[in-house]
């Protein structure tokens, strides 16, 4: 196959899957899931087909969507290189296995057909995102993939907490779009074009450097709403009501990871606005700094997780916010690496953590599991190779990545986010030992957990090729089928990787000294457990700012504005009398009857 | 006859025969879907290649006095006119499939049905007229059955105030709206009402009208047309009417009637009045901004779903608003685009909450909630009719969302104007639009299900057709909005866009 027909079919595949589900099928969910599941298989096959497509055969025909002048059209396009091929893979990778464990997952779930059809939906938006060859193109699917995100969020719509939890996903995530569409018609004006690869070539031209900067910076508003950077982090956690496996695919290892692959898109714009570099450089360390500290005192094991992904997500984003200079290169390949080898380790812990909360009757809280090593084997094991890589112990693909980040940021004296990330590398081992200790170790505390059995295989199988890959995908020959933008390297160790093995140990032993064989969380700060009290701000300035301001604009539009200029006006005419004389027989209906026959009669007197 | 006459014809004809005594729900059903059908066959003739101009021409003339503007009922159409066209049509048909059946409506189905085919036929007249009297003719005729029938048919206590209220007061804004009319047509030699002629000799170098009068033409038809339209402040008339309206009139008139107004501004007062267009900017653009972000917010109070709707309806236009004004073809085509999208997403809602209504008997949200556990059917449709109304790619709104926003940026000048500003602070109102719609459909649909509500039954095909009908083509034109653009795009090019800045 061609690259066009491979890309379309690519994109196309799940939507009409997913129409054929809400269309008619939903009433056969096994057929539904059977068709989705397989369905993302062969967008997986045909990934690995359209990774093999060199760049010189990569002709794709746009369609034009809309389209208002020769010069003005907005198209559905594709760009087909070694970005959007590697990602490809990894989405559609992490999509199938998602999807396999999600048939055992779900098998008894009353909207199984709804579910898999929003996955399919899903997986057509990020699709989307990823061909994207311009701006417009990647909004469309940006919004499309909050959507399916709100779907699967939401999916238990009568949980109160899920259908609050959707909502608020959708609506922060609006609000980086807002800055998104900004920046969008800023970079148009200012380039001319909405193609990247035509901004490419015209943003040398730009004069007006403080605009530019101004444009990058409202484009990365709408990283930070799709990628949960402070401060509209506050979705991702709550986001964790969905079904588990929805949470691996989309809340941790794909579409938050939106952000930081437009990111690696639009890297040439960043390259040229110095300041915004700055601004994204410094969220993305800030974010890595507070959601670790704020996972340190979760004890919804799912939230650690979040908290964890947040943190990662904000090392990424620090990532793309090293810009090259000189023959140094910048940060935003080792930030799609890390990107990589992140959504494998953390997709794998939440499949894994989802496991655990399948055997242990829907339980969520980590002190109430325990003991779960022997009950559990392939799950703990699995689970332990996940940590492994997420904590960065050397020779795990999690290693690699994270070192090629801090690594850059020394390089470039970046030395606030250099020492930030260190300590978040501190932090991290820290918080998963405590989890992991208290999940997995130690007696079973509660009922749920002393009765927990191994998963069926078509749960398992997913948790094995995981931790396969969450070691290995940092090494030759995976990185390269993978288009890994930068692989395992070994040298001499320098100051980064010694200080980042020293912070590995340290926090490993600070857990291990204060959770080993404890029954209750020995330490206790509030101001990190309440997560800096930013929802409780954000509640009151919601309340004040956007409900008590609706409610006063509310009264006004009733009881001044309406009297002053609609009633008081209506009034005025009748008691003036000239309307009291039109309506004279002071009946609604017949004056409007006859008016209306009047008028009836009159046309068809004029027409014949 | 032409076909156009005939479109316009046969809801009104339908009309006067259902007040003969034919029965009401299958003539009106059958009239609308022929004047549909009709409407289908009118696109597929129409010429896309003609540069502008009318098609489908027809004169009667009338009236011809020595010191009077010649008078002639003519009909024609352009892109604009047969996508609004189109729009009437659509709603018309879910409208009246939509209306109650005839032994369950309290007092006249006669009336009922006879009133929603004359708003249909006047709006259908209005968008084809070329002479300016009929055209203002048409909007009238559409008018009063619309008042006949809150008054008539609405619901709670205040109904019949509400229907005078309204009455009243769109019948000041016509006489504003006629005032300014006159003006422009005496100004411009006051010898025809013919449209084509007007905009000719108002773009003419010789005859145009006069700056200073233009300014004044041009402030009072957006008073008169704007009271049509609910532009800020003049729009507290439009919730309370289409909270008591019956479903099918909420359905025509926020759906069609009140495009009328945004039509009139882009058929009559720009072209007539350009350099008071331009003089006029900021403040419409302030107006504008007042749909947009004050009713935004006020929406966001709303305790009623009916009102809320009516808010949020209102609250679009400044949308609509923002792409005329913008002096771009992408502007005015997203601006058209959008009226249409509207029309149809609004219809589809008010459709959805007369479902609701007619189950529940109450659209109080703090009354409803977790309903889709019984309507999962129902919970799904109003699931997609709120997306699309928050802009949601997919469905047409946001087609032409973005083109209004990226009309109004394409004058950027190095520095962020007027209308970039303007623009920026109407990109803040999707996300409030976002706000109350998901509240709203979290608070009614979603979460455990609230216990003291009735057992309802479920949505029969007979019910979701109209609503499956009007569906299918926000989402067609949403994935494909080439159906209707091709329409637009002749159609805006021949027009002279005012100098925005």
């Amino acid at each position: 196959m061609d690259a066009n027909t491979l890309a379309w079919t690519i994109l196309m595949l799940p939507l009409f899957v997913a129409a054929g589900i809400l269309l008619g099928l939903k009433r056969w969910s096994g057929l539904s899931s059977i068709l989705a599941t397989g369905s993302a298989l062969l967008t997986l096959v045909l990934s690995f087909m359209l990774s093999g497509i060199a760049k010189g055969d990569a002709e794709v025909v746009s369609f034009p969507w809309l389209q208002v002048s020769e010069s003005f059209s907005l198209t559905i396009g594709m760009t087909i290189d070694p970005l959007s091929q590697g990602m490809m893979i990894i989405v559609t990778g992490i999509g199938f296995l998602v999807h396999l464990f999600s048939l055992g997952y779900m098998k008894d779930d009353a909207g199984k057909s709804r579910y898999f059809a929003g996955l399919s939906i899903f997986m057509f938006s990020m699709t989307g995102i990823v061909l994207a060859d311009n701006f417009a193109m990647m909004f469309i699917f940006w919004e499309l993939v909050g959507v399916s995100s709100y779907i699967l969020i939401g999916h238990w719509y009568q949980k109160d907490s899920a259908a609050d939890a959707a909502k608020k996903a959708f609506l922060t995530n609006r609000i980086g779009d807002f800055g998104f569409m900004i920046g969008i018609l800023l970079v148009w004006v200012l380039t001319g074009s909405i193609y990247f690869k035509e901004i490419a070539e015209a943003v040398g031209g730009v004069t007006n450097a403080t605009m530019l900067n101004i444009a990058v910076i409202c484009v990365f508003c709408g990283a930070i709403g799709k990628s949960a950077q402070v401060p509209l982090h506050v979705w991702l956690p709550d986001a964790m009501e969905g079904p588990t496996p929805v949470s691996a695919l989309i809340h941790a290892a794909t579409m938050v990871a939106a952000g930081v692959f437009m990111l690696a898109r639009v890297a040439f714009l960043i390259g040229a606005a110095e300041m915004a570099a700055t601004v994204i450089l410094w969220t993305g360390a800030i974010t890595a700094l507070v959601a670790a500290l704020m996972a340190l005192q979760q004890n919804d094991i799912k939230r650690v997780l979040a908290y964890s992904t947040l943190s990662q997500l904000g090392y990424m984003v620090m990532a793309q916010g090293i810009t090259p200079s000189g023959d140094l290169a910048g940060g935003s390949e080792a930030g799609m690496f890390h990107l990589y080898t992140h959504a494998f380790f953390k997709a794998l812990l939440f499949l894994g953590a989802g496991a655990v909360i399948y055997a242990c009757h829907h339980q969520q809280d980590m002190w109430k599991m325990g003991g779960l090593r022997k009950k559990m084997p392939i799950t703990f094991w699995t689970f332990a190779i996940g940590t492994a890589a997420l904590i960065a112990v050397p020779f795990t693909s999690g290693f690699f990545s994270k070192e090629g980040i801090l690594h850059a940021a020394h390089q470039h004296h970046h030395t606030g986010p250099w020492i930030i990330g260190l300590i978040v590398a501190l932090l991290t081992p820290f918080y998963m030992t405590r989890l992991f200790i208290v999940a997995f170790l130690g007696k079973a505390r509660t009922d749920d957990a002393s009765h927990a059995k191994e998963v069926p295989a078509l749960m398992f199988v997913p948790l094995l090729l995981l931790a396969f890959l969450a070691i290995a995908s940092a090494y030759g020959p995976i990185a390269h089928l993978l288009k890994a933008p930068a692989e395992a390297h070994f040298a001499a160790p320098d100051i980064t990787a010694i200080l980042s093995v020293l912070a590995l140990i340290i926090g490993v032993g600070l857990a291990v000294f204060l959770y080993r064989g404890k029954e209750r969380d020995p330490v206790n700060i509030p101001l990190f457990a309440n997560k800096f009290y930013i929802d409780e701000i954000y509640g009151g300035i919601v309340a004040t700012f956007q409900d008590g301001v609706a409610k006063v604009l509310d009264i006004f539009d009733r009881y001044v504005l309406d009297p002053l200029l609609v009633r008081f006006p209506a009034i005025g005419a009748i008691t003036s009398g000239s309307f009291l004389r039109l309506f004279q027989s002071g009946n609604l209906q017949a004056y409007g009857f006859f008016f209306g026959i009047a008028v009836v009669l009159l046309i068809l007197l004029l027409i014949f | 006859m032409t076909i156009l006459e005939i479109i316009v014809l046969l809801p009104i004809l339908a009309a006067v025969v259902i007040a003969l005594g034919s029965p009401a729900r299958i003539t009106a059903l059958l009239a609308s879907g022929l004047a549909a059908a009709a409407t289908f066959v009118t696109a597929l003739r129409f010429n896309l290649n003609a540069e502008g101009g009318f098609q489908e021409t027809s004169s009667h003339p009338l009236l011809s006095i020595e010191g009077f503007p010649d008078l002639s009922l003519s009909f024609g159409i352009d892109g604009i006119s047969l996508v609004l066209m189109i729009l009437t049509v659509l709603v018309l048909v879910a409208a009246i499939w939509a209306a109650p059946a005839e032994n369950s409506i309290k007092g006249s189905a006669r009336i009922y049905y006879a009133s929603c085919l004359l708003i249909g036929g006047g709006a259908l007249g209005a968008f084809c007229s070329t002479d300016l009297f009929f055209l203002y003719a048409f909007h009238e005729l559409a008018l009063i059955p619309t008042f006949l029938m809150i008054g008539l048919f609405g619901t709670g206590e205040n109904r019949v105030r509400t229907a005078w209220t309204i009455t009243i007061y769109l019948g000041i804004g016509s006489i504003i709206l006629l005032i300014g009319l006159i003006m422009a047509v005496v100004h411009l030699g006051g010898n025809t009402f013919n449209i084509a002629d007007l905009v000719a000799t108002a773009n003419s170098s010789d005859n145009a009208i006069a700056p200073e009068m233009q300014n004044w033409i041009y402030l009072i038809l957006i008073v008169g047309f704007g009271i049509l339209v609910s532009l800020f402040p003049f729009h507290s008339w439009a919730p309370p009417a289409y909270a008591q309206a019956p479903t099918p009139v909420s359905m025509l008139h926020a759906g069609v009637l009140k495009k009328f107004g945004l039509y009139g501004i882009i058929r009559i007062a720009q072209p007539l009045a350009p350099q008071g267009a331009e003089t006029m900017l900021n403040l419409v653009l302030v107006l504008l901004l007042g749909n947009i972000l004050y009713i935004g917010l006020v929406t966001i109070a709303q305790k009623n779903l009916n009102r809320m709707l009516g808010y949020s309806s209102v609250m679009h236009m400044g949308y609509v608003f923002l792409g005329v004004v913008s002096g771009t073809a992408i502007g005015m085509n997203g601006a058209v685009l959008l009226m249409f999208a509207h029309g149809i997403s609004i219809a589809l809602l008010f459709a959805l909450t007369g479902s609701l209504k007619s189950r529940y008997g109450t659209l109080e949200i703090s009354e409803l909630g977790g309903i889709a556990k019984s309507l999962p059917g129902l919970g799904l449709l109003f699931g997609f009719a709120a997306f699309a109304a928050a802009g949601l790619p997919g469905f047409a709104n946001f087609a032409a969302e973005i083109l209004i926003f990226f009309g109004a940026f394409q004058k950027f000048d190095g520095n962020i104007g007027w209308l970039q500003w303007t623009t920026i602070l109407a990109l803040w109102g999707v996300v409030i639009s976002a706000v109350y719609m998901l509240r709203a459909y979290r608070n009614v649909f979603k979460g455990p299900e609230n216990l003291a509500l009735p057992t309802v039954a479920k949505m029969g095909w007979q019910e979701k057709a109209p609503i499956l009908l009007l569906l299918v083509s926000l989402m067609a034109v949403g994935f494909v909005p080439e159906l209707l653009v091709k329409y637009l795009r002749p159609a805006v090019d021949a027009m002279n866009l005012f100098v925005g800045k």
